[in-house]
Formats: C-alpha cells, sequence, structure tokens
C-alpha cells in the first residue's frame, strides 16, 4: 500500500517484470467557440467573463454542438488511421465537483466518434531507430471543467485550503480525449516509445492545425497509465494512472519512475492499487492520488439534450482529402530536401526538433546550421532547464535570425551563443541583443592590428616558429588575440594580420 | 351585453384590442384585479409581476396605437409555469433550492411571449421541479382546483390550469413530462395541449427528463391554445432537439375544426386506455363525446397498444434516471439556496453540497433522485435503463401501428375527477396511476390535447377527453379537439367555466 522508500533499479526491474503502458492524452482545440455554447474559446481573459448560462450549466439552459469541434475530431481520427463512427452520442459523466457547472460532463462513452486506430511511432535507441506502431482505442469529444484556485493551505490543493476560487472561462472548451490500446512488447524502451508516442502526437495535431497543442500551457495534457507483470507471463497488471505529466520529458521520467516504484512493491511481495497518481517535475516522483477502484460509477447514459452526430460518408472522405502529409512521409521528403544522412535525421527527430528545424529553414537558415543550433546548444539549454526545445522562449524566426548574423559576418558562433542567452533570457530579437550586449564583431584592423602586435610581443616563441614556416603554430597567437578581444574579433582576419606580420 | 373581459377567450381579447373596445393596460390591470381577489383561495401564482406586465402591457397599447401590432395575441397577459427562467423574475420551479433565484435570461418560449407582445403576469404553481400529479408537493404549498377548493388542480401544472380556471389569466403555458399539462386541464375543465416533442423550444425549461419534457398552451379554448401555440412553437437553435420544419398550421386546424365536418376521420379507441381503473362518471362522459363525434362523421375503429401496459414502469425509470442527473447542478456552489451544515467546524464543498441538497429538496425529489441514480448504477443500468428505453421503441411501435389504422386516438385524460387534496399524498403509486393515460404520447414524442368532456355525474367535477396524433400533426388535435368542443357547448349552451359556477368567494364585484 504504502510507497517504499527503496526504489529498484530500472534495468534490474525490467529483467523480472514487463511493463504495460497506456496513454490517455487530452487535447484542447483551437476552435473559436466553446464545445455547446457560442462563448469564445480564449485562454487568459479576466476571469468568469466568457461564460453564458449554458456553460455556467444554469438552469434550464441547453447545449448545441460545435460542429468545427466535431470536424476537427473527424481531422485527428483520420489522422489516427481510426474509423470514424456513422452514428455517436454523447454521454452525461456524472460526478459531483464544484468546478464542473452540472456535476457532470458531456462527454461520449460507448459510441466515440473514432476508433480503432493505430500510428507508428520512431524511437531512437543506440542501435538505431526502431518503429512501434502504437494502437488507438478510441477518440472522442468531451468538454473541459472549470479551473479551481485553491487559496491558503500550503499545497494548493483543497484539502486544507482556506478557500477555493472557480474561474469557468475554461467550462465548456472542447477537448479531444485520444486514449491507446495498451503498449506491451517495448519491454525497457516502453518509456521511451511513450515519449515518443506524444511528441509524434503532438507533431500530428499541430500538422492538422487543429490545436496549439503546447502542453506547457495545458492544451496538450498526458495521463501515463502503466503496469507491470511477471517477465514472459503475458498477463496485465494493476495500473496506475499518472495524471497531467506536462512535458514530453517528464512523460518517459515518470514512466520510469512507475517502473522502479512498482518493482519495488511488487519484488517485496506487496500489490499495486490502482489509484490516481501525480507527478512532481520537481522531485520527480509520484504520490498518490485519489483510490479508483470499482467504487467510481459515472452511471453514463447518452445525453437527452443532444441529437446524434452522424457524419455523412461523402464529409469523412472531404476530410480525409484534406489531411496534411503523414509524418513518415514528410520525414523522408525532408531528408531528401536537407541531404541529411540518416543519423543526423534520426537525432533530429529524437530530439523533438524536426518541426523546429523545418521552420527554421524555411525563415533562410541553411538545414544544417539550423539543425546545429537546435540540436547542441538549444537542446543543451532545454536540457539544462528540463523543459522540450518547443517551450523554450524562443523560435525558429530568432535562430534563423542569428544564422543570419553569423553569416553576414557580425557575429560569430562564439557571439552567436551569447545572444541565444540574451534572446532566452528576454533581452529582446537577436539584433536588440546584439546591440545592447555590444556583440558585433571587431574587423577594425587598427585596433586589432595593436592587439596582434603585443601578442607576437609576448610570445617570441611562438613568433619564431611562424617565421620559420610553422604556420599552424599560429593557432596559440589567434587564441591570445581573442583573449583580448574578449572573442570579439573576426578570427579569420587575424591569422591573416599575424602571417602578413610574421613573413 | 358582452361579457366580462376576464370571462372571454383570449380570441376575443385579441378581437376587443384590435377594435378598440379595451386595452391592454384596461385587460392587464383586470387580471391583477382578479388575481387579487381569488388567488388567495386559489393559489395559483407564486409570483405576481404587476409592475412588469403593466409596463409590457403599456408598450403593447403604443403598438396597437400605431397600427403595429406584434402578433395577434400583442397584449393578452399571460401566466408563465415556474418551472421556465424569466429574465430578472424569480424562477423557483416549486423548489426551495432555487428560492431567490433571478435568472439572467429568458427561456425560448418566454422571448417568444415577449417578442408577441403578451404582458407575463406572473409565475405559476407547480410540483417541485415539476414531480407530481397534484402540485402538493410544491415547496411553497398546494394550488386549489377553483371548482372545488378542497380537491387538487392536477398536476405538475396545477398553478396554470388553476390560473386559467379561475379566471386569473386568459392564457398560461405548462410543461408536460408525463401528463403535466393535460391532466391538471382535464381535472379543472380547460383545455391543455402537449406539442410534439421537439415542436416547442425547451431551452429555458427547466429540465426534470429532457428526453420527455415539453412546454405548451394551457387555455379555455382550443382556438386559444392554437393561438398561443402558434407563438410559442417552431425551429429554435439553441435546442438542439427540436424540430427543423414548420409547424403545423394548428390555427386554421383549429377553425377548421369549428365547422364540425368530421367526415372520413378516422378515430381510434385504445383498449388499453380506459375501462377497469377509470371512474364511471370519467368513462361515461368519454363514451359519449365519442358518439357525437360519430354523429359529425367520423368512423370509430378499435386499436390495441398492448406494450401500453409497460408505459408507467418504463417511465418511472426513463424519468428519474434523467432527473437525477438533471439535479445535480442544485450544489450551492454558484446560484440558490446554501445551507451551511450544523456542528461542522469549515464545512467541505461537499459538506455544504449536503447539507444544501439535504434541506432544498422535498421528499418526492430526493425519491425520484434515488430511483434515477439506482437505475443508472453501472450493473443495473441494462436490466433497468435500458430495458426502458427497449419499452419506449415497443410502445413507439404500437403508436406506429394504431396511426396505421386512425387517424387519431383518443381516451379518457385522467383515469378519475379531481381527488381531495392529501388523498394520495401517502401512497405514491396511486398518484403515479393518474398519469396512466397521459405517459405514453411521452415517452413516444407524440402530441395530445385534453379537452373538457362534461362533468361526472357521481361528483361533478370536470372529465377530460384526450386527443393523440402522430408526431408533427398536431394539426389535427386541434381539428378534433374544436369540433368535440363546438358539439359539447350547443349541447350545453355555453362554454363548461363559467365565472359564477366556480366555488370561489370574490371581493371583486363589491
Amino acid at each position: 500500500m504504502s510507497t517504499p522508500t527503496e526504489l529498484v533499479d530500472y534495468d534490474e526491474a525490467l529483467a523480472s517484470y514487463d511493463p504495460a503502458m497506456g496513454l490517455e492524452v487530452h487535447v484542447e482545440l483551437n476552435t473559436a467557440t466553446k464545445m455547446f455554447c457560442g462563448c469564445p474559446a480564449v485562454f487568459g481573459a479576466a476571469p468568469n467573463t466568457q461564460t453564458c448560462p449554458t456553460c455556467l450549466g444554469l438552469p434550464g439552459s441547453m447545449p448545441a454542438v460545435n460542429a468545427r469541434a466535431v470536424e476537427s475530431a473527424i481531422r485527428i481520427g483520420l489522422a489516427l488511421n481510426c474509423e470514424i463512427a456513422e452514428w455517436c452520442r454523447f454521454a452525461r459523466k456524472n460526478y459531483f465537483y464544484p468546478d464542473m457547472p452540472k456535476n457532470f460532463q458531456t462527454s461520449q462513452y460507448d459510441e466515440p466518434i473514432a476508433f480503432d486506430g493505430w500510428t507508428d511511432v520512431e524511437v531512437v535507441t543506440a542501435d538505431g531507430t526502431e518503429t512501434f506502431r502504437v494502437e488507438i482505442e478510441r477518440a472522442h469529444m468531451e468538454e473541459d471543467t472549470g479551473k479551481s484556485l485553491h487559496v491558503g493551505g500550503t499545497t494548493g490543493r483543497i484539502h486544507g485550503a482556506d478557500y477555493s476560487l472557480v474561474d469557468y472561462n475554461r467550462a465548456g472548451i472542447p477537448l479531444i480525449e485520444i486514449v491507446t490500446r495498451p503498449i506491451v512488447g517495448a519491454g525497457d524502451k516502453a518509456p521511451a516509445v511513450a515519449r515518443a508516442y506524444v511528441a509524434h502526437l503532438r507533431d500530428l495535431i499541430v500538422g492538422l492545425g487543429v490545436s496549439e497543442a503546447r502542453m506547457d500551457q495545458g492544451n496538450l495534457r498526458a495521463d501515463v497509465n502503466l503496469s507491470l507483470s511477471p517477465a514472459g507471463s503475458g498477463t496485465l497488471g494493476t495500473r496506475t494512472e499518472t495524471k497531467n505529466v506536462n512535458s514530453f520529458r517528464s512523460v518517459e521520467r515518470a514512466a520510469r519512475y512507475e517502473v522502479s516504484r512498482q518493482a519495488a512493491i511488487l519484488r517485496a511481495g506487496g500489490s499495486i492499487t490502482q489509484e490516481t497518481r501525480h507527478w512532481h517535475e520537481d522531485t520527480g516522483v509520484t504520490t498518490s492520488g485519489r483510490e479508483k477502484s470499482d467504487a467510481e460509477d459515472y452511471r453514463y447514459f447518452p445525453e437527452p439534450d443532444l441529437v446524434p452526430v452522424a457524419p455523412s460518408r461523402e464529409w469523412v472522405e472531404e476530410l480525409r482529402a484534406t489531411l496534411p502529409e503523414p509524418p513518415r512521409a514528410r520525414r523522408s521528403r525532408l531528408q531528401q530536401e536537407w541531404g541529411f544522412s540518416d543519423l543526423e535525421m534520426r537525432d533530429t527527430v529524437g530530439a523533438g526538433a524536426l518541426g523546429l528545424v523545418e521552420e527554421t529553414v524555411a525563415c533562410g537558415a541553411s538545414p544544417q546550421s539550423a539543425r546545429k543550433w537546435w540540436l547542441s546548444e538549444l537542446a543543451r539549454r532545454a536540457n539544462e532547464t528540463g523543459t522540450d526545445l518547443a517551450a523554450l522562449p524562443i523560435g525558429p524566426v530568432d535562430v534563423a535570425r542569428i544564422q543570419a548574423l553569423v553569416d553576414e559576418g557580425k557575429i560569430n558562433d562564439k557571439l552567436a551563443r551569447q545572444v541565444f542567452d540574451g534572446v532566452l533570457a528576454g533581452e529582446g530579437t537577436p539584433d536588440e541583443v546584439v546591440a545592447s550586449r555590444g556583440l558585433a564583431v571587431v574587423s577594425d584592423d587598427g585596433a586589432l592590428g595593436e592587439a596582434v602586435d603585443r601578442a607576437i610581443e609576448a610570445n617570441p616563441d611562438v613568433a619564431a616558429k611562424i617565421r620559420d614556416g610553422k604556420v599552424a603554430a599560429a593557432g596559440a597567437l589567434i587564441g591570445a588575440v581573442m583573449k583580448e578581444m574578449r572573442g570579439q574579433a573576426d578570427a579569420g582576419r587575424v591569422r591573416e594580420l599575424i602571417v602578413e606580420r610574421l613573413s | 351585453m358582452s361579457a366580462p373581459l376576464i370571462e372571454r377567450s383570449a380570441a376575443a381579447l385579441a378581437d376587443a384590442l384590435a377594435s378598440g373596445e379595451t386595452t391592454s393596460v384596461e385587460l392587464t390591470q383586470a387580471f391583477l384585479r382578479r388575481i387579487a381577489a381569488v388567488d388567495g383561495a386559489v393559489h395559483a401564482f407564486l409570483h405576481v409581476d404587476a409592475e412588469g406586465a403593466l409596463a409590457a402591457a403599456r408598450a403593447s397599447d403604443e403598438r396597437r396605437a400605431a397600427g403595429t401590432p406584434a402578433s395577434a395575441l400583442d397584449g393578452v397577459p399571460v401566466a408563465v409555469k415556474d418551472v421556465l427562467a424569466t429574465e430578472g423574475l424569480p424562477t423557483t420551479c416549486g423548489s426551495r433550492i432555487l428560492e431567490g433565484w433571478r435568472p439572467p435570461y429568458d427561456a425560448t418560449v418566454v422571448a417568444r411571449l415577449k417578442a408577441a407582445g403578451l404582458p407575463i403576469l406572473g409565475k405559476t404553481n407547480m410540483d417541485e421541479f415539476a414531480m407530481g400529479s397534484s402540485t402538493e408537493h410544491s415547496a411553497y404549498g398546494p394550488t386549489h382546483n377553483p371548482w372545488d377548493l378542497d380537491r387538487i388542480p392536477g398536476g405538475s401544472g396545477g398553478g396554470s390550469a388553476a390560473a386559467v380556471a379561475a379566471f386569473e389569466a386568459p392564457l398560461a403555458i405548462g410543461t408536460d413530462t408525463g401528463g403535466s399539462i393535460r391532466q391538471p386541464g382535464a381535472v379543472t375543465g380547460t383545455v391543455g395541449v402537449k406539442p410534439t416533442y421537439g415542436g416547442v423550444s425547451r431551452y429555458g425549461l427547466v429540465a426534470m427528463a429532457n428526453s420527455l419534457d415539453q412546454a405548451g398552451p394551457v387555455t379555455r379554448t382550443v382556438l386559444d391554445a392554437a393561438l398561443l401555440h402558434e407563438v410559442i412553437g417552431g425551429h429554435d437553435p439553441l435546442d438542439s432537439t427540436s424540430i427543423d420544419q414548420p409547424l403545423p398550421a394548428v390555427v386554421d386546424a383549429a377553425r377548421a375544426g369549428a365547422e364540425v365536418d368530421l367526415a372520413g376521420l378516422r378515430v381510434g379507441i385504445v383498449a388499453e386506455l380506459g375501462g377497469e381503473g377509470y371512474q364511471p362518471g370519467v368513462q361515461q362522459r368519454f363514451d359519449e363525446a365519442v358518439e357525437l363525434l360519430v354523429e359529425a362523421g367520423a368512423e370509430v375503429v378499435q386499436v390495441s397498444c398492448p406494450s401500453f401496459v409497460h408505459a408507467l414502469a418504463a417511465y418511472y425509470l426513463v424519468m428519474p434516471s434523467e432527473a437525477s442527473s438533471n439535479l445535480a447542478r442544485f450544489d450551492a456552489m454558484r446560484y440558490g439556496l446554501r445551507v451551511l451544515p450544523e456542528g461542522v467546524d469549515s464545512p467541505s464543498a461537499e459538506d455544504v453540497m449536503r447539507a444544501t441538497r439535504d434541506a432544498g429538496f422535498g421528499d418526492e425529489v430526493k425519491r425520484r433522485i434515488i430511483l434515477g441514480t439506482y437505475a443508472l448504477s453501472s450493473g443495473y443500468y441494462d436490466a433497468y435503463y435500458g430495458s426502458a428505453q427497449q419499452v419506449r421503441t415497443l410502445i413507439s411501435r404500437d403508436f406506429a401501428a394504431a396511426f396505421e389504422r386512425a387517424d387519431v386516438l383518443v381516451s379518457p385524460t385522467s383515469p378519475t375527477t379531481a381527488f381531495k387534496l392529501g388523498e394520495k399524498l401517502d401512497d405514491p403509486l396511486a398518484m403515479y396511476l393518474n398519469d396512466v393515460a397521459t405517459i405514453p404520447a411521452n415517452l413516444a414524442g407524440v402530441p395530445g390535447i385534453s379537452v373538457p368532456a362534461g362533468l361526472a355525474a357521481e361528483d361533478d367535477l370536470p372529465v377530460g377527453f384526450q386527443v393523440l396524433a402522430p408526431a408533427t400533426a398536431d394539426d389535427r388535435l386541434y381539428r378534433v379537439g374544436a369540433a368535440l368542443e363546438a358539439l359539447l357547448e350547443q349541447q350545453w349552451g355555453g362554454p363548461l367555466l363559467s365565472a359564477d359556477q366556480l366555488a370561489l368567494e370574490t371581493e371583486e364585484h363589491a
């Protein structure tokens, strides 16, 4: 029942147990209006200003389905190779919660709009790229709840709070919930497959243009289900559901943590409690939420205020025809266009940088320079701060501009890193950072010449070697000049000046 | 000399307004005086909005003076059942839990009444959340039947029916989930129509059972009902279940029906809705009315709808299931009553919800919430809710088969005349049985009307005659209803209802 203090080492755990994973991903659609009323579906408005009798659940109010949300749901379903229901209904999911205006959520139950799909995700491993097929059980439409803010207390949760505030602006925002079938047989790669799936799903959703799909803003919310069963048994164990894991990286970390935690309990002869767990980004652990047992009975029944949704086959085919290029086809096209090696391509995809590189190239940077910045400099910084590349406060436009500054000779690679610092710190655009930090390369021969003379004077041995024709030794002098100029010099010009003086 | 204003039909009042004989302000004042005089005894109203009604009446008179009336009924006052949201006016649904709530919006029906220029006199009493057949389940005290103040006015819309019967309003809006317009109509000697499901918008109707509820007219004449039906009916984008096609020509049908030519009309008598369990005086008036229709040229066929025997059971699964979910929103978080639990230091949201729902709901409401919650529970859903939905399908098939053989179906509206207040309060099942003839129409979504058929011999109380038609053929109700009304009034020498006849002591004539 209780969490053991000792976790089992991940690899050791997987020697004894097979993990099975399942992902439930909620996608907040970017429709202009809410799922069942005409209120604007906007982010960040003053609390309770984007509401009406329907999304407040006032007595007598009734829902009416947002046709654009249905269209988005069908497009997502098609992109995931799902069947699209010829006829389906909404259902009420009944439970009491203060941020749910009607005390039931209008959702779909046994008649989802899309079902029986699949999608292939690629996982980068030491041995190369492996493709896993993730089966999609269903994708269904539902409405979001309001948002509670618990004031006072220490945990920010409802228990122990002095009072709670509820903002109903979010109530009724359209959501698509995408549920996978159990992902089995991935072994120690299961957490990586889960991460790759969520990243892949995000690419797909962004490609469809149906959501902003930003995990850090809650447009894309993943619940990670995981269970362990004795290795080779072919059975499914009791699962836990870790809620609202809000980055790709956390999906993998949370899964790995649950493997270690559950293995420790099982090895000690305990049993796993079926429950909801909370992910803690800072400490990297999950903690017990509420128990989720058979006692939870949502008393689903068809929503009597709505008529069935029956998309015609003609409409579905029209929507299928508008689907963007599937991710795999897109990858091979881009690899060819960019001239990347397999390894380069794999790294780019693995880092979740494909779309970012594509956009950076579209902004004028060369594919190799775009790849270089995103996969080295920016990947390192994302890793340091524990965020995803896409969530960094810098975009393809900025990266392309920094590369342009390098190409124009205004800065060098070393200065470019400082420009990245500035942009990431919110100091403005690359040009603004160059100006405010005074980062332009010095190529004025007067100042450089003096520095070169001083370097030659201070390093007579090196100078002598160069005079003897050992031009390779010039590196030491260049280093000295660059140091004096604090890096703000054009290294090529420095070399020229040294060779001029010593030949 | 013409009849006093309050005793005239809405159609006659519209004529009087159009001819300039009277004004809407004068009319509205007359009804407000009548309410002041008799409603202490009848208790048809929960809230009277004299100020709002008179303001609307003045605006109506200005339109009439300018020659731009908003509708035929512009200026004719109306009463509205307290289950429909009225912007700024209390809307309690007969429940403590909504005491003091003033909606920020109008139900579509109310918006259409206002757009057509009908001043709203006030909100009428009802069984709490429309759960009952006697209006005794109102948290604000029962309504009394104007024919005999010791008797029930029917329910749940007893307030609307009693208001119209007592001449406190010429027109009223009711809602009918299992008979709540038709049965009160029957026991108060008034006309009540449940339109085809989807014929009148439910937006703003506080739902008891969404798949059964339907708002409709409560009036003293069939033509008045048609006129009101035309004002409130038709498609509404805010109600996805409303029918997106033109309303049938109900007013034309009512006028044509009054010509009393029923040649070629096939009238089906439903074997399952009559005979045993029906009060002899009720059955007698029904049989006589059928005879009149035959004399007017109608052909009678006997039809059987065997699934109707399961209607009551199915209804008491579907209705509480939907109600249990609908009523979940009354949780003290956003509006209405809020009760803090006693002896709890810092109550949680759940504590407050529990205390409020315990104090705010009456026993009948709690009974149905428990029934519905149980019926929807996992493991029971298929046996209860699922089976009930299958029964609905069977009932719809019975109707379809019967309408192959008959253009309309007829039955007594209610098995008995008005019973005494308190008589069935301790016996819910006996109370439920009162709706046995009206419920099948709700389960199948077909329209029905109740028209007065005379007084039962044994108790001199009104009997209702029900006509049912296929979905979207509401015009047939009006044709047959108006014909029967004309034939009966020829016999009676005038309308069944007259102000003198009622057991009401008033101060008005003083």
